[in-house]
């Protein structure tokens, strides 16, 4: 029996850990939307005197790092890749895992096996190693680390997508669209695939953290795209200067620490709130 | 068999209404109660049938004697058991038998380790007490090779041998008081009459009361001293059995019986006249 | 087409299950002829479920011949299958399972007229229109979502779909054991109105006796897989020759006692 009751989004509201994972990654947002408004002028360019600590010039308020440049601008750039970064990648993978997911799935047997093999194989090489030969083989730019993000995140969606679609195979509805004749692929992505999506869904939250922990740690390595500003390429710059002047590291590095709890968090009340759902019904 | 009537009920029931919360067609921007007002006594060893179709409150009934009804539920009214100073013990002094055996039971625990946790709950006794007492129940609803049974796991029973093992569970620690909500319904026809067969047996075996949900009023026929119809949420006629079957006093009652088809029914086709085999 | 509708010869169906073979189906014939309703009855397990699903093609049998409308069902596949299915039909038992859960009215109509051509676009908002009314529906149910309707209400959906593309047969699987009662008389009327008026032949898997006494023409008895009796309905249900007969018959519930049972 289904009423009126809560709508999703109140359902979400209700916890105290999606409020704060909605505010950390609303904050989020704000700073990739805004940050070329605020900062207009290039973010790589000089904008006072170099190691300048946080707090002393109200032009200036998270200070500058080694080459001058404007600590609070990078900040914000720096949010708009790692948020392109992590949503794109997260996106493809989802994607390329639903639909193999849904092939292996409903198609079975041959398919199934050989789409399997493949997955395993793509899933046993650690993630970050693969990502990292691959930039290093095709050259660093955003595309190529996207890329590079999705082509080992893409299993778990795949993994999940195929055991929703194994169960949903057997349910009447399916058995239905073949008896009025529906074309198999029409049934495996019409019919299947839509309804196999939310736990395929809920990867993602998982997928986007990583995605940008990823990016981050490319960028680190001095793989990221050499012309954007990335925090992981903030926290490479401070490591020269760590002892001096920590902050240039710690302020990029509490970013990715917020931005990481805040999905999680977020992930979690989306969590709570289909499941009181399912629940109910 | 006569109705005790001069006899204290075991459960009395009055004005019971239940509402669940954002429940269908809210009406005056209120949520419609699934039960309303309702009346009802049911004398200790008895067997009531409760009648009605999807949307009557025959099931809310069930879970609001059985104390089952979900947290978020508004219940006015009262349940009150004179037999007992306490109330009844939840799981000890009430049994309950729920449609489908197979969500019903774990998959992952072996049949005797379910119906023995019962007993070992409610009546404080050791595993290999309980044990003992799980091979006795599995035998008293004829499951066959009652010993062996107690290692097999749910996956490996039948659909009608599934309910026997709740059936078992059940009344594993004696209870007062056995509901069957819906029991015979995800059964075929022949399992479906032995249930009810063991349903009645056990029942007199052990002077137990029992209330039994159905939306099928043949089947309570066969089974129930006295049968409550019910429809919206408000019981429509009480009566005993035979009474309420041969010589109905509402319309609702009258059209249920009328919707029956039984064997007797009149055909609604034409016999097939000679055609090929 | 002289021959019968439907014939079966041998059909035969085994599972594996856990390392066992099951036989669901064994050497399972019968007939069927346009225009009447066959009922398939027996116990859980007796492979009435599994000859239906046969007939449908939703599974292939080890062994046994299906003809259908003169035609050798088996050898068909692929797109030849897919655009014969119109004319064998499908109701299943539960009325909510039976639909993708997102779909609305509208589309499931629209399926079958699209997958078939029964219509073109343009037109085919007006044959949903005329379908729902066929079924005894308001027109303006295209608009709403599946579960947003009652049961009764979604069986005669799934009775629409069935009928859109006209077919000769309609397997109908327990089709109103799940409906409350007031309603199940409603939908076995508006299935043989259906039957009279387009000639359609429904093979009818029940438990309910009473029922396939009231509704069938025929009957077969299966048992284990086996067919026990067949013949005609009101015969065999009243005076059944097999064990498996006797023992549904008897089981069957009766309202009116005839003699008091030990209470």
């Amino acid at each position: 029996m289904r009423g009126p009751g809560m709508s999703r989004m109140a359902r979400f509201f209700r916890s105290p850990e999606a409020i704060a994972g909605a505010l950390i990654l609303a904050a989020l947002a704000l700073m990739a939307l805004v940050a070329p408004l605020l900062f207009s002028s290039d973010p790589l360019a000089i904008a006072g005197p170099p190691l300048t600590p946080p707090f002393q010039d109200w032009a200036l308020p998270l200070g500058t790092d080694r080459l001058g440049r404007d600590v609070l601008a990078e900040l914000f750039h720096g949010a708009r890749t790692s948020l392109v970064v992590g949503l794109a990648a997260a996106a493809a993978s989802l994607a390329i895992g639903a639909v193999v997911g849904t092939l292996a799935g409903f198609a079975g047997g041959l398919t199934d096996e050989v789409l399997m093999r493949v997955t395993d194989a793509f899933q046993t090489v650690p993630g970050f190693l693969l990502a990292l030969a691959f930039v290093s083989v095709v050259g660093p730019s955003l595309g190529v680390v996207v890329a590079a993000i999705a082509l080992s995140a893409w299993t778990g969606p795949a993994r999940v997508a195929r055991a929703e679609v194994l169960s949903i195979r057997e349910r009447d509805y399916v058995a239905g669209a073949r008896v009025i004749g529906m074309h198999p692929l029409e049934i495996a992505f019409r019919e299947v695939l839509p309804n196999a999506l939310p736990p395929v869904l809920a990867l993602s939250s998982v997928i986007v953290a990583a995605a940008i922990l990823t990016e981050a740690a490319l960028s680190f390595l001095g793989l990221g795209d050499p012309n954007r500003v990335t925090w992981g390429g903030m926290i490479a710059e401070g490591r020269a200067v760590l002892r001096s002047q920590p902050f240039l590291s710690i302020v990029p590095g509490v970013a990715l620490v917020l931005t990481v709890l805040g999905i999680y968090l977020a992930g979690e009340g989306a969590v709570e709130g289909t499941a009181v759902r399912r629940g109910l019904s | 068999m006569s109705t005790p009537a001069a006899r204290m009920p075991l459960v009395s029931i009055r004005g019971l209404t239940v509402t669940y919360e954002g429940g269908e067609a809210a009406h005056k921007g209120r949520p419609l109660p699934a039960l309303m007002e309702t009346d009802l006594d049911i004398a200790a060893g008895e067997r009531l049938a409760v009648i009605g179709e999807s949307g009557s409150g025959k099931s809310t009934l069930a879970l609001a004697i059985a104390g089952l009804l979900p947290a978020s539920a508004t219940i006015e009214g009262k349940i009150e058991w004179p037999g007992f100073q306490r109330g009844p013990a939840h799981g000890r002094d009430i049994g309950f038998v729920f449609q489908d055996p197979a969500a019903s039971l774990d998959p992952v625990l072996t049949i005797g380790e379910q119906v023995a946790e019962v007993a070992r709950t409610h009546l404080g006794l050791g595993w290999k007490e309980a044990y003992a007492r799980a091979a006795d129940l599995l035998g008293r609803v004829r499951l066959p090779d009652s010993q062996g049974a107690l290692a097999a796991y749910p996956h490996q029973l039948s659909g009608g041998q599934k309910q026997r093992v709740c059936i078992a569970a059940a009344i594993a620690a004696g209870p007062k008081l056995l509901i069957a909500d819906e029991a015979t319904s995800a059964l075929d026809t022949i399992v479906q009459a032995e249930i009810v067969t063991l349903l009645r047996r056990l029942t007199q075996e052990d002077g137990m009361t029992l209330l039994f949900i159905s939306h099928d009023i043949a089947l309570a026929a066969g089974l129930a001293d006295r049968i409550a119809v019910f429809r919206h949420g408000r019981a429509v006629e009480i009566g005993p059995a035979a009474q309420v079957i041969e010589g109905p006093r509402h319309a609702y009652t009258r059209a249920l019986l009328d919707a029956h088809i039984g064997l007797d029914a009149a055909p609604l086709v034409a016999s097939t006249a000679g055609t090929a085999r | 087409m002289n021959g019968p509708l439907l014939s079966v010869e041998g059909l035969t169906k085994r599972f594996s299950r856990s390392g066992e073979t099951v036989t669901a189906v064994e050497d399972v014939s019968f007939r069927m002829e346009p225009g009447e309703t066959l009922a398939l009855a027996g116990p859980s397990g007796s492979g009435k479920s599994t000859v239906a699903r046969l007939v449908l093609r939703l599974i292939e049998p080890d062994a046994g011949m299906i003809a259908f409308e003169g035609n050798d069902w088996l050898a068909l596949r692929g797109a030849a299958l897919r655009a014969r299915r119109a004319r064998l039909q499908m109701v299943f038992q539960d009325p909510l399972a039976a639909f993708n859960p997102r779909a609305t009215v509208a589309r499931v109509l629209d399926d079958p007229l699209r997958i078939h051509a029964v219509a073109p676009r343009s037109k085919r908002p007006r044959r949903i229109a005329e379908l729902l009314e066929r079924v005894g529906l308001e027109p303006s149910l295209a608009r709403r979502a599946i579960h947003e309707i009652s049961g009764g209400q979604r069986q005669r959906v799934a009775i629409a779909r069935a009928i859109a593309t006209k077919p000769s047969l309609i397997v109908l699987d327990e089709a109103v054991s799940a409906l409350d009662v007031s309603v199940r008389a409603q939908i076995v009327e508006l299935l043989l109105d259906l039957q009279r008026e387009e000639k359609i032949a429904y093979l009818f898997i029940a438990h309910d006796l009473g029922l396939v006494r009231a509704v069938a023409h025929r009957v077969i008895l299966l048992d284990r897989g086996r067919i026990a009796e067949q013949g005609d309905a009101r015969k065999i249900i009243d005076t059944p020759q097999s064990a498996i007969g006797k023992a549904l018959v008897a089981a069957a519930p009766r309202l009116h006692r005839t003699r008091q049972d030990a209470s």
